[in-house]
């Protein structure tokens, strides 16, 4: 008699609850066994710590990757980037392909990016380069925008110049670090606002790399005005935290090919979308990901558009927000939580870690196959992927590119 | 033959004498002026070659698309003799149920002017203008105390003064027979049979490729799609309104939509135009009217609450608002049944020295008023070129939407057209419908009278309002609603209540437009 899965949250939301009550999964304490557990990132560093001694048995699994802050802490997605993009270089793959100003034409997605005080100097090199720019601080270990602000002089951040001239071997305690980027001051507007992406990604193994991205997705706008004017610098919490409500991509799309053209906006969903969602998980963060078979991991992507229809990634977030504000928006994170757990708990019964986590097509809901790394493999056979060492990491890149429509999907 | 003739020497003169007034006119004599000193032009074949200048600059397709554009858009005088009131409408009891109902709305009107207290029109005080002018981007952040205005009034009001609506000449008879109209409006209008729509709408036909049809993902382009939009290039490149029009009836891509309509409309993006906006918008700055309430009120209550169109609320304020101001709408009423409505500077009622038409612009918004705008916002993202649109759009079509008249554009047309379509092609459906106390008309009124906006999605919107465009008509949205019932025929039979009736017909997003009407014009079995 097959029995039913246990469940455990730390989050009570509505659109879990009542997806693991609608699958007939029992609700049993943290104490007790369970078979599923959707953890916040608090509880995942207690129980994947070395002083915890926790071990996972094979019927159970988990919603995060032990290090998953490798992509969705903001200096380490940048640390990783950087890694990636000099790995490519060294080996001269055509990814790593620069324009005639020195900008990487398929690995510029992400916002120009130092970490403080680390990169001082390095951030104040490229500073002077662009004086009249405005650049945004983040500190690193904090979520949903708290502790942002912008600065457009050097003096703003004095603190952290004082701090990178002090004994370099004072260990600067992780909360005071923060990663300064460009801030996009031109970005897309529509209906004068400006706003924002979010996408989700679900990741149910790293080795080999499966990872699916969601049809569909938000655009979130401000319910202030945008304006560039620095007076507006003060009144940023207003600008980049609030957030109206949602919209679904498509109509983004026609809104764009009717305004601007059916080319650029082909460019923009069809090309640059397809680089970095992938990239940033393939290139950057596989090498270094613990790939746990006890978890898998659904993130949110952040993603600005500018003026010119190029994507930044801004954020790469590990517990994307499940709360609602409209039936819609309450809609999609139900089928989004739904196509979830279709794929990472098939059929819905007792996890065995020890399966080879391919889903049938039937299962994946709105999700669509970003990348899967073994269905590539067996296309392309001739190329040797077991070692995932650097020098083949090039191997890998060209490979991606060639397979193009097999292995990757592109944004709809 | 001599009364063609005379009738075309009519329409010449007519036309001409209104184009000598454009800006237009005063352009082509300057490029004639200016011609005169190029070598080509002589003094022995001036006129030859002055054409022929016009023809290769473009000019003489600016005439033409002027043209075209007037012959459209004003019907012409059906007999010299005619008074003014017939080129409204010829009809005198619609005339007098237009005018009874503009007497209700302005009553109502001015009721809530007196309950509250307020001026119908104001002066700001330059403060104030100063600070409307610094919001002018983000009128939508403003959180007016609205709760005592009501829309003056809802589509629904308008739908019961159509229901009694009844012609004096005309003897019904109290036997039912089954050439009896079952439905709800009891005048007789001609409206079209399904084989005259199959000829009129002949380029939506089962043979002929359509946007929204044959551009589906699974259709290879090369069959239909590449070469439509090839064509679509080619139009817009020869700048020809007549040929645009023609074009969009099978549908436009959505890269070329914004210029074809603009091509369509006779909207050109001139520095005129842009200062005729700014002057609107300065008298925004200067004076409130009341309506602007009804406008904020109307806008917060149905665009902002719209999933896709709230982003667009800002424009909508800016489109709206100049609107109202706009004196040169008045010129519509000329082929409108309405009229604008009158009123009076205080103390001096009745005095036509002292009328002023109120709003300026003599258009009273209702309730859904705003959602006219709202899906022009996905094409046009610059404020005075939307207005142009939505300007043109108005006086074109919409205004026919909401007045009383035998126009076979008219709403009140539109919704014959719609319950004879019905009962004729359906009847089970229809009989079944009105046992229960659901007439068809009052669920399906509601989207006509919007022109489906906001009940359909944004794309399959646009796809319609192609097809208006494209055959100068609205009759296209009686047919649509037809086809949606015919398309949920099999739910609404077993339906038992209106509220019922209602649930299966509440949303239609997920509808498409272009094989609806296929279907129920080309593949239904009569």
């Amino acid at each position: 008699m097959a029995s039913k899965v246990k469940w455990v949250t730390d989050i009570e939301k509505s659109v879990l609850i009542n997806n693991f009550e609608k699958r007939g999964w029992v609700q049993v304490t943290e104490n007790e066994d369970w078979n599923f557990y959707w953890m916040s990132v608090q509880t995942i560093r207690n129980v994947f710590s070395l002083e915890a001694g926790y071990r996972l048995s094979d019927d159970q699994i988990v919603n995060h990757f032990p290090n998953h802050y490798e992509l969705t802490r903001k200096d380490l997605m940048v640390k990783n980037i950087k890694r990636y993009r000099k790995e490519l270089e060294k080996e001269g793959s055509p990814l790593a392909e620069k324009d005639e100003n020195g900008k990487y034409i398929y690995l510029d997605f992400v916002p120009v990016t130092f970490m403080l005080p680390a990169d001082y100097n390095l951030f104040v090199e490229e500073f002077r380069k662009s004086p009249s720019s405005t650049w945004i601080m983040k500190p690193c270990g904090k979520a949903q925008g708290k502790g942002i602000f912008l600065i457009n002089k050097l003096s703003q951040i004095k603190k952290w110049s004082r701090d990178s001239k002090t004994s370099s071997f004072v260990s600067q305690s992780s909360k005071e670090a923060y990663v300064i980027s460009l801030y996009i001051s031109n970005p897309l507007l529509i209906g004068g606002r400006k706003f924002d992406l979010r996408l989700y990604v679900l990741v149910s193994t790293y080795r080999p790399l499966r990872c699916y991205v969601y049809k569909l997705g938000f655009c979130r706008f401000c319910t202030v005005k945008y304006t560039p004017s620095t007076s507006e610098l003060d009144n940023m919490f207003v600008m980049i935290i609030n957030f109206h409500g949602g919209g679904l991509v498509n109509n983004l799309r026609l809104y764009l090919e009717s305004t601007r053209g059916k080319e650029v906006t082909g460019k923009l969903f069809d090309e640059n979308g397809n680089y970095f969602a992938e990239s940033s998980l393939w290139g950057c963060v596989c090498p270094v990901m613990n790939n746990d078979k006890h978890c898998f991991e659904c993130y949110g992507y952040d993603i600005i558009i500018d003026d010119k229809l190029k994507p930044w990634l801004i954020e790469v977030n590990a517990s994307p927000s499940l709360t609602s504000s409209t039936a819609n928006d309450r809609i999609l994170k139900y089928n989004l939580i739904n196509d979830t757990l279709n794929i990472v708990v098939p059929n819905g019964e007792i996890p065995d870690c020890k399966w080879n986590k391919s889903p049938p097509k039937e299962v994946l809901g709105n999700y669509e196959i970003l990348c899967d790394e073994e269905l590539a493999q067996t296309e392309g056979a001739e190329r040797d992927l077991r070692n995932r060492s650097g020098p083949s990491i090039g191997l890998k890149g060209s490979r991606t590119r060639e397979t193009g429509k097999t292995a990757l999907t592109t944004w709809k | 033959m001599l009364q063609e003739e005379e009738d075309l020497s009519l329409t010449i003169a007519h036309i001409v004498q209104k184009l000598k007034g454009s800006r237009l006119y005063s352009q082509l004599e300057r490029q004639a002026w200016v011609s005169l000193q190029k070598p080509e032009i002589k003094l022995e074949s001036l006129k030859e070659d002055i054409k022929e200048f016009f023809r290769i600059t473009g000019w003489e397709k600016k005439l033409q698309n002027a043209v075209y554009s007037e012959l459209t858009v004003f019907p012409l005088p059906r007999h010299p003799a005619a008074p003014p009131e017939h080129l409204k409408e010829p009809l005198v009891y619609m005339r007098k149920a237009q005018g009874s109902w503009e007497k209700r709305i302005l009553k109502s009107l001015n009721s809530m002017c007196t309950e509250l207290s307020i001026p119908l029109a104001r002066k700001r005080p330059v403060v104030e203008q100063k600070e409307l002018l610094n919001k002018w981007n983000e009128m939508g952040t403003d959180e007016p105390d609205l709760s005592l205005f009501r829309p003056v009034y809802a589509p629904k009001d308008f739908l019961e003064v159509l229901i009694n609506l009844r012609n004096p000449n005309y003897e019904n008879g109290d036997h039912l027979n089954l050439r009896t109209h079952l439905g709800l409006i009891q005048v007789p209008l001609k409206v079209k049979y399904i084989s005259e729509l199959k000829d009129y709408f002949i380029e939506l036909s089962l043979n002929t490729g359509q946007l929204g049809i044959d551009d589906a993902t699974q259709v290879p382009p090369e069959l239909f799609e590449n070469e439509h939009v090839r064509l679509g290039q080619k139009v817009l490149a020869e700048q020809d309104s007549a040929a645009a029009q023609q074009y969009v009836r099978q549908g436009s891509p959505t890269a070329l939509r914004a210029e074809l309509w603009a091509l369509i409309l006779n909207v050109s993006n001139q520095p005129e135009d842009l200062l005729y906006y700014e002057q609107l918008k300065s008298n925004v700055i200067q004076h409130d009217l009341l309506v602007d309430s009804l406008i904020y009120k109307d806008v917060k209550l149905t665009a902002s609450n719209d999933d896709y169109y709230f982003v667009f609320e800002d424009y909508l304020y800016q489109v709206l608002l100049c609107f109202s101001r706009d004196t040169s709408v008045l010129g519509h009423f000329a082929y409108n049944s309405a009229s604008p409505p009158k009123s009076y500077i205080r103390g001096k009622l009745g005095m036509e020295d002292y009328a002023v038409f109120y709003p300026p612009n003599g258009v009273i918004p209702f309730h859904g008023f705003s959602m006219y705008v709202a899906p022009l916002c996905f094409l046009y993202h610059e404020p005075s070129k939307l207005y142009q649109i939505f300007r043109e759009m108005y006086v074109r079509f919409f205004f026919r939407l909401h007045s009383i008249s035998s126009h076979h554009s008219g709403i009140v047309s539109l919704c014959f057209l719609f319950e004879t379509l019905l009962q004729t092609h359906l009847p089970q459906l229809f009989y079944h419908l009105r046992e229960i106390g659901a007439q068809p008309l009052r669920i399906s009124f509601k989207w006509m009278v919007r022109a489906f906006s906001g009940y359909l999605a944004t794309d399959q919107l646009l796809l319609l309002w192609d097809r208006i465009l494209g055959y100068n008509s609205l009759e296209i949205l009686a047919v649509l609603a037809a086809a949606v019932f015919a398309f949920r025929a099999v739910n609404l039979m077993e339906v038992t209540s209106l509220a019922a009736a209602e649930a299966v017909l509440a949303d239609l997003s997920t509808l498409k437009v272009m094989p609806l009407l296929q279907i129920f014009l080309f593949a239904t079995v009569t």
